[in-house]
C-alpha cells in the first residue's frame, strides 16, 4: 500500500529505489533510453496532421512539487517535524545526526532517511544508535525527490510527534530545487570549506532556513572568517538563522538541540 | 555516472564537478510532463518545446541545450527544437521599497545598499508551450 502518493506500488525488496517518474520505481541506471518510451517509438502512421500549439505554463518541478505537497500535508497531520539536511560531501551531516540522536532520542521518536548515490554506510551509522533509518541509493541522480521520500516514510513507519531527518546527497546544487515536503532545509557548512560558499552556491543558501557552521573546533587551524561567512549568507538570504557548533567536540551543540526540541515539541514553549 | 553525447564522458560521483547532472534531472521532469500532456491532450509528437528560465533560477540554459537531445532521445520529443526564453531578474528592496534589476541572488539594493532585497522575478523555470502533432 502506498500511503502518501497513492500510486499503489509496493516495494518488497526492502531497499527503496529512487523514483523519478510516476510509476517507475526503479532507476534507469544506464541511461539507455532504448528500454523505455516504447509508447512513442516508431509510429507507423504518417504525420500529415497539422501542427498545433499547446499552452502549458507549468513549472519544471511541478510533478515533484505535487508529491512534496502530499508529504507536507502528511507530516503536518501526523506532527512529524521534518528537516532536509544539505551540504557538500563531508561537512558533517551524518556525524551531526548521530550526536543529535544520542542527545534527543529519549525525548521523542526520531527517524532518519539517508540519501547517497551508492552505499549503505551512513544508514548503518544511524542504525547503530538504535533508531530506524532507511537508505535511498539515488544511483546517478544527485538529489532525493519527494516521491521517493513519501515511500520511504511509509516503509520506515515514521511515528507521529517525532523528528524526521533527511540527509540529502552531498551536493550544494540540485537539492536546492527539489522540495521534499520538509519544514526547513538546513544547510551545513564546515569551516574547512571556505567562508565564501554562500555566494558560490547562492541557490542553496537562499533556499535554507537555517545554516549550521560546523567543525568550529577547527577554526584555529583554518583560514575561515566566520563574520564574513555570515555576512555572505545574509546577503543571499536575509532571513537565514545561523548556529555555530562542533558536532564532534560538542561546542554550542545545545543551541542546536534546543532549536529542535522547541519545534518538535511546540507544546513545551512558553 | 551519466553518458553524455559523443564520447562517453563519465561525470564523477556527486555532481559538484558535473553540474550538468542537475539540468539532466530537470530535463527528465520536462519529458515526464510532455508524456502526461500527450496522454491528456492526445498527441504523439512534440516538434518544439519553449521553456522560460529565469536568470536567478539555478539552471544554466547552455547546459539545458546540451542535455536536451540526450534526454529526449527515443521519447515523443526526439529531435524537437528547444527554445529557451530567458526572464530577467528583478528584486524589491525591503528597506527603501525600490524595484531593481538583479544579476545574482546576492545583489545588494542598487539604491540604498541594503542586503534585504527580495526576489520578485527571475526564479522561474517553466515549460511555456509546446508545438505538437
Ligand atoms: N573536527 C571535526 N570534525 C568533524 C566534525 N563533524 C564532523 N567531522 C568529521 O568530518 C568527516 C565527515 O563527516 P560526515 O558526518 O561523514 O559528513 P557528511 O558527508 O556530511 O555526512 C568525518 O571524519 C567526521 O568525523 C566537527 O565538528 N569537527
Ligand atoms: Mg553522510
Ligand atoms: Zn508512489
Ligand atoms: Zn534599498
Amino acid at each position: 500500500m502506498c500511503g502518501i502518493c497513492g500510486c499503489g506500488q509496493t516495494n518488497n525488496t526492502g531497499k527503496l529505489k529512487p523514483v523519478l517518474g510516476q510509476h517507475q520505481h526503479v532507476l534507469k541506471q544506464d541511461h539507455d533510453h532504448s528500454h523505455h518510451g516504447h509508447a512513442y517509438d516508431h509510429h507507423s502512421h504518417d504525420h500529415n496532421e497539422s501542427e498545433r500549439l499547446i499552452k502549458v505554463e507549468q513549472d519544471l518541478l511541478s510533478k515533484n512539487n505535487v508529491y512534496a505537497a502530499q508529504n507536507r500535508a502528511y507530516f503536518q497531520q501526523h506532527h512529524i517535524f521534518t528537516l532536509n539536511l544539505v551540504s557538500s560531501p563531508g561537512a558533517g551531516k551524518t556525524t551531526l545526526l548521530v550526536e543529535t540522536i544520542k542527545a534527543l532520542k529519549d525525548r521523542f521518536p526520531i527517524a532518519v532517511i539517508e540519501g547517497d548515490q551508492q552505499t549503505e554506510r551512513d544508514a548503518d551509522r544511524i542504525r547503530a544508535t538504535g533508531i530506524p533509518a532507511l537508505q535511498i541509493n539515488t544511483g546517478r541522480a544527485c538529489h532525493l525527490d519527494a516521491h521517493g521520500i513519501g515511500h520511504a516514510v511509509m516503509e520506515l513507519g515514521v511515528k507521529g510527534h517525532s523528528l524526521l531527518a533527511i540527509e540529502n546527497v552531498g551536493n550544494l546544487v540540485c537539492p536546492s530545487s527539489f522540495d521534499l515536503g520538509e519544514a526547513h532545509k538546513v544547510v551545513v557548512l564546515s569551516v574547512t570549506e571556505g567562508d565564501d560558499k554562500p555566494i558560490k552556491y547562492p541557490d542553496m543558501f537562499h533556499a535554507a532556513d537555517l545554516m549550521l557552521i560546523n567543525k568550529t573546533d577547527l577554526l584555529p587551524y583554518v583560514n575561515f572568517d566566520v563574520g564574513r561567512c555570515i555576512h555572505y549568507a545574509r546577503q543571499v538570504n536575509p532571513d537565514i538563522q545561523i548556529i555555530q557548533l562542533s558536532a564532534t567536540k560538542g561546542d554550542n551543540f545545545s543551541v542546536w538541540t534546543d532549536w529542535l526540541v522547541k519545534r518538535v515539541k511546540p507544546e513545551l514553549n512558553d | 555516472m551519466t553518458n553524455l553525447p559523443g564520447e562517453n564522458l563519465h561525470l564523477p560521483e556527486g555532481c559538484m564537478a558535473g553540474i550538468a547532472m542537475h539540468e539532466l534531472s530537470l530535463l527528465e521532469n520536462v519529458r515526464e510532463i510532455l508524456e502526461d500532456h500527450a496522454l491528456k491532450q492526445n498527441f504523439c509528437r512534440v516538434t518544439k518545446v519553449t521553456l522560460e528560465i529565469g536568470k536567478l533560477s539555478c539552471v544554466e540554459p547552455e547546459a539545458l541545450r546540451f542535455g536536451f537531445d540526450v534526454v529526449m532521445k527515443d521519447s515523443l520529443a526526439e529531435n524537437a527544437e528547444l527554445i529557451i526564453s530567458e526572464l530577467a531578474g528583478l528584486g524589491v528592496c525591503r528597506q527603501c521599497q525600490q524595484q531593481m534589476a538583479m544579476e545574482t541572488l546576492y545583489d545588494p539594493c542598487a539604491y540604498c545598499g541594503s542586503l534585504l532585497v527580495t526576489v520578485s522575478q527571475g526564479a522561474e523555470m517553466k515549460i511555456k508551450d509546446l508545438t505538437v502533432i
